[in-house]
């Protein structure tokens, strides 16, 4: 029979096209960046130095190797201001996680329980915003958190003060532009996982004499793990490298990893040193990928 | 539903909704100034129209955007039935961490990393090299929505087909792929609408005279509030809105 030889030709032919543009725009793209992170800055055009040459035979070899240098590392390593930047990054986006399965758990839970009929409806809900334009989203709370702002416009009016607060271009800005960006992917997890808790269990803690908080403690909780997991992990993750939350909302002294690696890649230029700090970001995102890799993939399962 | 989860969600989603209400409603203020309502008017809507280069920054995106989705839909649903449907090979891990590494991977390293490629290669920026990046980093979100569907499908009509003398090619082109066309699709218009969104990335990839309506947006922006930024805004609310429900719609196709 030639069904299963045919089978694998098939098989060949459907994962070649993948194979080969994700190796040239993905993989290659990345071994390139961190050749270049490896070299030193010039002044000319592409600024910097040297590239492999392709043409050198063995020469150029030994010479790629001999070139290569870890200063841009050591730049890294000992300058303050990457230090900061370094752990600015794991600090908001480890707070910003905190708050957003503190929020997203009730958020979850109440869909979770609300009406069959209506669930999908309300998933949809959330779901609209976090496609709706990232960067318009960030814009909006611009106009809300201004000294001028719709905010301090309301507390104003109500008496609660009588100077406006200065909310934009502070640390509570962009936390709050994290936990609101974010939202979303903390949730629809939280709720993939709930949805299919069995309700027999909440009942038979409830008919031994549990109240609903102790219900929500010993049985949702300890079961809503994997989904708290996915939604940590899908938070977490690309907001340490976020780059438009802190430059629009954030204050000068805001440093995150995504927003130096910007400006030393278009105000200074210093693109061997931009590539540097991509490595060590890749190398910081790395670690909860590998981490929360089941349940990333149980989470894409249930979307 | 007691008091408190309905509390949670009306607050929740008030929370989601409140900043894209209130961009909607000032971008019909006839005031310039936040906290000042002048009236109703369209007149941002006016001056949106009569903003050339923010009308051929649209067209840019939406050009980029048509690409960019047409090649990750193909690479995404092959990579999907590869995954899915001939799932044992050697190098898999490896497939699976270059179909899936984009999604995770922070957006200023696919910038970068591809710009740094373009310009080692010698390719010109444009309009290509950004389909190009953006094409890489939406394969992975078409092959969830196609494996995701591909997991549900009785695969027993396949096996069928080849049963009754039908060649693997055949049985995917006459039974995997129809079956799997809706998944398809949504998965064409999640990768559109994540090109379209898409600020950081391009921003590292394009070249002088290609700048698309995030790049402008965000230019625009960064000097503060501008009400004909709300107007273009309320504009793409809508045109997502109107994309989201389409493609919930398609996938809930899935169970008839």
């Amino acid at each position: 029979m030639g069904a299963p030889k045919q089978d694998r030709i098939v098989a060949r032919f459907l994962r070649l096209p993948p194979f080969v543009w994700l190796g040239l725009f993905f993989l290659l793209p990345f071994l390139v960046t961190l050749k270049i992170s490896l070299s030193e800055p010039a002044t000319a055009i592409p600024p910097y130095l040297p590239l492999l040459d392709w043409q050198g035979g063995l020469d150029g070899w030994s010479s790629f190797f001999e070139a290569l240098d870890f200063d841009n590392y050591l730049t890294l390593a000992r300058d303050d201001l990457y230090q900061a930047a370094i752990l600015g990054s794991l600090a908001y986006a480890g707070a910003a996680t905190v708050v957003l399965v503190t929020i997203g758990m009730p958020i979850a839970y109440a869909l979770a329980r609300a009406p069959r009929r209506w669930q999908p409806v309300m998933v949809a809900l959330v779901v609209v915003p976090f496609w709706t334009s990232f960067l318009i989203r960030i814009y909006a709370w611009i106009a809300i958190l201004k000294q001028e702002g719709l905010l301090n416009l309301i507390l104003f009016k109500l008496g609660i003060i009588t100077h406006p607060l200065v909310i934009l271009n502070t640390d509570a800005a962009v936390m709050i532009g994290l936990v609101y960006a974010y939202l979303p992917f903390m949730v629809l997890p939280l709720y993939a996982v709930m949805n299919r808790l069995d309700p027999t269990l909440r009942e038979a803690a409830a008919d031994l004499g549990a109240g609903p908080v102790r219900v929500f403690w010993s049985v949702t909780l300890p079961l809503s793990l994997p989904g708290i997991a996915a939604g940590a992990g899908l938070c977490f993750i690309p907001m340490v490298g976020e780059f438009v939350i802190p430059d629009l909302l954030g204050g000068s002294e805001t440093l995150m990893l995504g927003r130096v690696l910007w400006s030393e890649f278009f105000s200074n230029r210093d693109w061997p040193l931009a590539a540097a700090v991509a490595v060590v970001l890749l190398a910081i995102v790395i670690g909860p990928v590998v981490l929360f890799r089941d349940s990333l993939r149980a989470d894409g399962e249930g979307a | 539903m007691s008091g408190v989860t309905r509390a949670a969600l009306v607050l929740g989603l008030g929370f989601l909704y409140a900043p894209i209400l209130v961009l909607v409603a000032y971008s019909f203020n006839a005031s310039s100034l936040v906290t000042v309502w002048g009236g109703f008017s369209t007149k941002w809507y006016a001056a949106l129209f009569a903003d050339a280069p923010l009308i051929a920054a649209a067209w840019v995106s939406l050009r980029v955007a048509l690409l960019a989705s047409v090649i990750a839909t193909a690479l995404g649903t092959l990579a999907a039935l590869a995954l899915e449907r001939h799932g044992r090979f050697r190098g898999r891990s490896l497939f699976t961490g270059l179909v899936y590494g984009p999604m995770v991977m922070p957006e200023v390293m696919i910038g970068l990393s591809l710009l740094l490629l373009f310009i080692g290669i010698g390719l010109d920026r444009g309009l290509l090299t950004i389909a190009i990046a953006h094409a890489t980093f939406c394969t992975g979100f078409v092959a969830v929505v196609v494996s995701a569907r591909l997991r549900g499908l009785d695969r027993s009509l396949e096996e069928a087909a080849a049963d009754l003398g039908a060649g693997p090619l055949r049985v995917l082109a006459t039974i995997t792929l129809p079956l799997l066309a809706p998944a398809i699709a949504a998965g064409a218009l999640l990768a559109f609408t994540l090109s379209l969104d898409d600020l950081v990335i391009a921003s590292f990839v394009s070249g002088p005279g290609a700048t698309t309506l995030p790049m402008r947006l965000y230019s625009q922006v960064r000097l503060g509030v501008n009400p004909e930024i709300n107007a273009a805004s309320t504009l793409l609310v809508a045109l997502v809105s109107v994309a989201v429900l389409g493609a919930s719609w398609l996938t809930a196709q899935r169970g008839e």
